[in-house]
């Protein structure tokens, strides 16, 4: 009986359940970021279990945990919780500015914990059909949150978000239901034909033609929420419009989500088919949203936008790594999962709050942040050169990995990549230079801010910049092996 | 070709002829019964056709022998039409000769020249009514040979007959194709036989007037060819309807008695069909000319999913 | 003759929810479209019902069940109260004219059918073809949904696109299990609800449901 299983699952939907009541309360933030440490404590124990002894399954086959996900579980639970220490005194001075309500104030703390809950169930369960369901949910209970603040923008960002997902997902159920159909044959109907493990065992029997169909509808879903050009529409403006700590949790951890879903789904279709189908597939768009995000980035005036297309160079970076394949590349693309999300969500973390200290995510009114505020302005500063790829925080050792396997696997694609990275480079460093430097045009907040996390997410960079455990490397290996 | 093929033949063709005016007058007195007005009864187009046949031809002076013969052309191709559907029985003389192309096509030919005649004085209506009608025809012949194609896919020939055996000997399928190609029919039928909600068969406000507008020029004699030539469009649409989706009860090829037996059932269903009609145009309102155009539209589109649903569902 | 009719009739249902799905695409006014949806909902009910007594499995029956409450009373129900007290019950706009919408209709369901032709071939199951219909529906539903520019006929094209995905589990492959089957509803559910909330909200702030203001968010 995996205690620590169900208690990961169960904390955040009791958090959830509890926050509904009590979510606009004074303590409320304290009882939110309590859950979420409760919730790291039961995935940290888990890791623990999972490295000693190997893969474990759980609620008659529904639950499965092995090397890949547990990584993703341990990441998910940590920043969920690193946020929601920082969403502690950010929403608190959000409410004074009257930003929010009391009312809202309750909806955001309980969807908070809900959307922890659907993350993690993405992760955990072995049944492809709940997997669809929880990253639906996962969309549900972050629409909301976008369109918090009630304005023009945020109303128009949640809309966008919510109707190109929701299509975008129906794709998905639609490629869910080819998977069934052709397991169907090989496995019989019933519930055992959608698990995983289960599909993992015999995939090589499963029918090519309908799961090369299956596979493109699936892109087409799961892609939508990873953000891959061209479904990547309602991105920029979701993650610039919500509130910061719902910014930083949706890039930095719900893109990780939905490329797993689809990292699962490749599996299974390499193993069916004979030829790279899945792979060309996914360099492609990858290589695509790297392109395309580049070009944009450098047209963006809001400091959350430009990010937030950084967010889609980066993933589109990662499911390129996946599709090529491999020990290497597939090592690589973890590792930049790992390291992106903690520096993305350091980045919001530091950028909301300057927004929050000038009142607006306009870049060319936002001026010497090191000035007023030393931490968050030198913050911000290692937080965009780390996800720049300057050595030696950790993007550069991913990003390295990826472009010395490119050289050797697909060499055209290597110059194309190096010019992207090179222009999104001198993009965000040319737009962020001056909003940390420069005669400061922001205010002093009336609560001081929480940047612990930030350093703490940089500090962690730094370390996988330098040094990798053992341990960790061993687990990125053995989920790289799983992923071929 | 037997000798209960050629008595179907000729019994078939009187019967249009003859009964066509009943049929109308059927539509019209039900058409009172919904409306809780009493009717001038069944027989009165009868008495109209009598009473148009003794009123002397009154003629433009610019009016060309066109003019003068379309009546006949017209009366003439709706009756040999009438003639190709098969009614009474499937073994008729003329099959080798007539499809359901060929059907479509004398079909084309009496609006062609109803449409002529109705320009051929250089009224400002009779242009506009016929302009009018070949719009409607241009939109609605497609649909109806798509609805043709949709039958003759499942029965494999164009040959009408051959489409009224094979439908109605076999065992009962259900054709969701068919459902659509129905009621796709239905929506051509009424267009072609200016029927609401396409056009008003009572109307007299000229913008508003299909048919009555191109034969607003006719009197005497020629305009009771022509308003029997308009039952028996309706006669013979009607029988198409039966043919291709309620073929029960026509006779096969020889079968003395199952004729005599078809006279009754093609009565009976007439009469059904009469009704129907009578209850569509009741429930609809007319519609705007410019709406026209959408409403054959969908017709047609109806009839293109009817033959795609065949080629997915049954193919 | 339940198995001998039985696959029949589902063809026919499969036919019907195609025709529902083009009546959607043509359909002019808001009312309609609600009660269009509440008949695709019914048609679902009666072919999940009838693939539960040909197949027998149980769980099929209450995944009917659920459709019935959900789809053809719930749902429909919500939008009325919707529209209601929106005040937007008449004529909707479409971006392309409804000839021009109906021709590339067609033109999709040819597309879906040539897609779902080779996987038609492979399965077990008699209803096979219907996949190409389910795809069908949901492509034009899809296609509803881009081609109207108030916010009400674009949800009930997102709701009816599910349609299209359940009628593909339903008929296509005989049911799901029902564990995602109850989870796609609840999603669904409470997708309709939130969708509910947010177009009171659009009105509010933007004083019209013409979502073509909504593209004001763009490089500014």
């Amino acid at each position: 009986m995996p205690i620590e299983l169900f208690a990961l699952l169960l904390s955040p939907l009791a958090g959830g359940a509890v926050l509904a009541l009590i979510g606009h309360r004074p303590r409320a933030a304290e009882v939110n970021a309590v859950f979420s440490s409760l919730t790291f404590a039961a995935a940290a124990v888990l890791v623990a279990r999972v490295i000693e002894s190997g893969p474990l399954v759980a609620l008659g086959e529904q639950l499965f945990v092995d090397s890949l996900n547990v990584f993703l579980v341990a990441l998910t639970a940590f920043v969920a919780m690193t946020t929601s220490f920082f969403s502690r005194p950010y929403m608190r001075i959000e409410r004074e500015h009257r930003r929010v309500t009391g009312p809202g104030m309750r909806l955001y703390h309980s969807m908070y914990q809900l959307f922890s809950f659907t993350m993690l169930l993405v992760l955990t369960t072995n049944n492809l059909g709940v997997m669809w369901v929880a990253m639906e949910a996962a969309t549900l209970t972050t629409v909301l949150l976008v369109a918090l603040y009630r304005t023009h923008a945020s109303l128009e960002a949640a809309w966008k978000y919510f109707i190109l997902c929701g299509v975008g997902i129906a794709q998905a159920l639609f490629g869910t239901i080819l998977v069934y159909f052709a397991a169907e044959k090989v496995l019989g109907p019933g519930t055992g034909s959608l698990l995983w493990t289960h599909l993992d065992a015999v995939k090589t029997e499963l029918q090519p033609t309908v799961m090369s169909i299956a596979f493109v509808f699936l892109l087409v879903g799961y892609g939508t929420k990873v953000g891959l050009v061209p479904l990547h529409n309602w991105l920029p403006d979701a993650h610039a419009e919500g509130p910061t700590p719902i910014s930083a949790v949706l890039s930095g951890l719900l893109l990780n989500v939905a490329l797993y879903a689809l990292i699962r789904c490749k599996v299974i279709t390499d193993g069916a088919l004979e030829r790279p189908f899945a792979s060309a597939l996914l360099m492609g768009f990858g290589l695509i949203s790297v392109v395309v995000a580049a070009f944009f980035l450098s047209r963006q005036r809001d400091v959350k936008r430009m990010f937030a297309y950084s967010s889609i160079e980066h993933m589109g970076l990662i499911t390129f790594a996946f599709g090529m394949g491999g020990p290497v590349a597939s090592f690589a693309g973890l590792l930049h999962m790992t390291v992106h999300s903690l520096t993305k969500s350091a980045i919001f973390f530091t950028a909301g709050h300057a927004a929050q200290q000038t009142g607006t995510q306009l870049m060319e009114n936002i001026r010497g942040l090191a000035q007023v505020n030393p931490t968050a302005g030198w913050g911000l500063m290692l937080g965009t050169v780390a996800i720049l790829g300057m050595p030696p925080f950790g993007v550069f050792a991913s990003e390295f990995l990826i472009l010395t396997t490119t050289i050797a696997v697909q060499p055209w694609a290597a110059p194309v990549l190096l010019l992207s990275l090179g222009v999104s480079f001198a993009a965000i460093f040319g737009k962020v230079q001056p909003l940390v430097f420069g005669e400061p045009t922001a205010a002093r907040l009336p609560h001081p801010p929480a940047l612990v996390p930030v350093f703490t997410h940089l500090a962690l960079v730094l370390m996988l910049g330098l040094f990798i455990p053992p341990s960790l490397a061993d687990w990125y290996r053995q989920a790289a092996r799983l992923i071929g | 070709m037997s000798a209960a093929g050629i008595a179907a033949q000729f019994t078939e063709l009187a019967l249009a002829v003859l009964l066509a005016p009943l049929l109308t007058g059927w539509v019209n007195q039900c058409r009172a019964w919904l409306q809780n007005k009493s009717a001038p009864g069944i027989l009165q187009p009868y008495r109209v056709l009598a009473k148009l046949f003794q009123k002397e031809v009154i003629l433009a002076h610019n009016a060309s022998s066109l003019f003068r013969s379309a009546p006949y052309l017209i009366f003439g191709s709706l009756a040999l039409s009438a003639a190709i559907v098969p009614t009474l029985g499937t073994d008729l003389p003329l099959n080798e000769a007539a499809d359901a192309i060929a059907l479509v096509g004398l079909l084309a030919l009496a609006r062609l020249f109803i449409a002529l005649a109705g320009m051929d004085v250089g009224t400002a209506f009779g242009t506009l009514g016929a302009r009018r009608e070949m719009m409607v025809g241009f939109l609605a012949e497609p649909a109806l040979l798509m609805v043709f194609f949709t039958a003759s896919l499942i029965s494999h020939s164009t040959s009408l007959s051959t489409i009224v055996e094979t439908i109605a000997h076999r065992e009962l399928v259900i054709y969701p194709s068919m459902a659509f190609a129905g009621v796709a029919f239905v929506m051509v039928s009424l267009a072609e036989n200016a029927r609401i909600p396409i056009d008003n068969p009572a109307t007299h406000l000229e913008l508003t007037m299909i048919h009555e507008a191109m034969v607003l020029e006719y009197s005497g004699r020629h305009l009771a060819l022509i308003e029997w030539a308009a039952s028996l469009k309706l006669f013979v649409y009607m029988c198409i309807g039966l043919a291709l989706f309620f073929p029960f009860g026509i006779a096969g090829g020889g079968d003395w008695l199952g004729l005599v037996l078809a006279l009754p059932a093609l009565a009976a269903k007439l009469a059904v069909g009469g009704a129907a009609l009578a209850l569509i145009e009741m429930l609809s309102a007319k519609m705007r000319i410019f709406r026209a155009p959408e409403f054959l539209g969908t017709a047609f589109l109806l009839a293109v999913l009817a033959m795609l649903v065949h080629v997915m569902l049954e193919g | 003759m339940l198995q001998h009719f039985g696959p029949q009739v589902i063809n026919l249902l499969a036919a019907v929810l195609l025709l529902l799905a083009f009546a959607m695409l043509s359909q002019r006014r808001i009312l309609s479209l609600i009660n269009l949806f509440a008949a695709q909902g019914f048609v679902l009910f009666l072919s999940t019902a009838l693939v539960a007594a040909l197949t027998d499995q149980k769980h099929l029956y209450v995944s009917a069940a659920v459709t019935l409450v959900l789809k053809v009373t719930l749902l429909p129900w919500i939008l009325h109260r919707l529209i209601r007290r929106l005040n937007v019950k008449w004529d909707v706009e479409t971006l392309i004219n409804i000839p021009t919408t109906m021709l590339v209709g067609i033109l999709l369901v040819i597309l879906a059918f040539n897609l779902a032709a080779p996987i038609s071939q492979l399965a077990g199951t008699v209803t096979r073809s219907t996949l190409g219909i389910a795809l069908a529906s949901m492509l034009l539903s899809f296609m509803m949904m881009i081609t109207r520019s108030k916010a009400v006929p674009q949800v009930i094209g997102f709701l009816s696109m599910e349609n299209g995905l359940f009628f593909a589990a339903t008929a296509a492959v005989y049911g799901m299990p029902m564990v995602v089957e109850l989870g796609v509803a609840l999603d669904v559910l409470v997708a309709a609800l939130i969708l509910g909330v947010f177009i009171f909200e659009i009105r509010e702030r933007f004083d019209t449901l013409d979502t073509r203001h909504l593209e004001k968010l763009k490089e500014h």
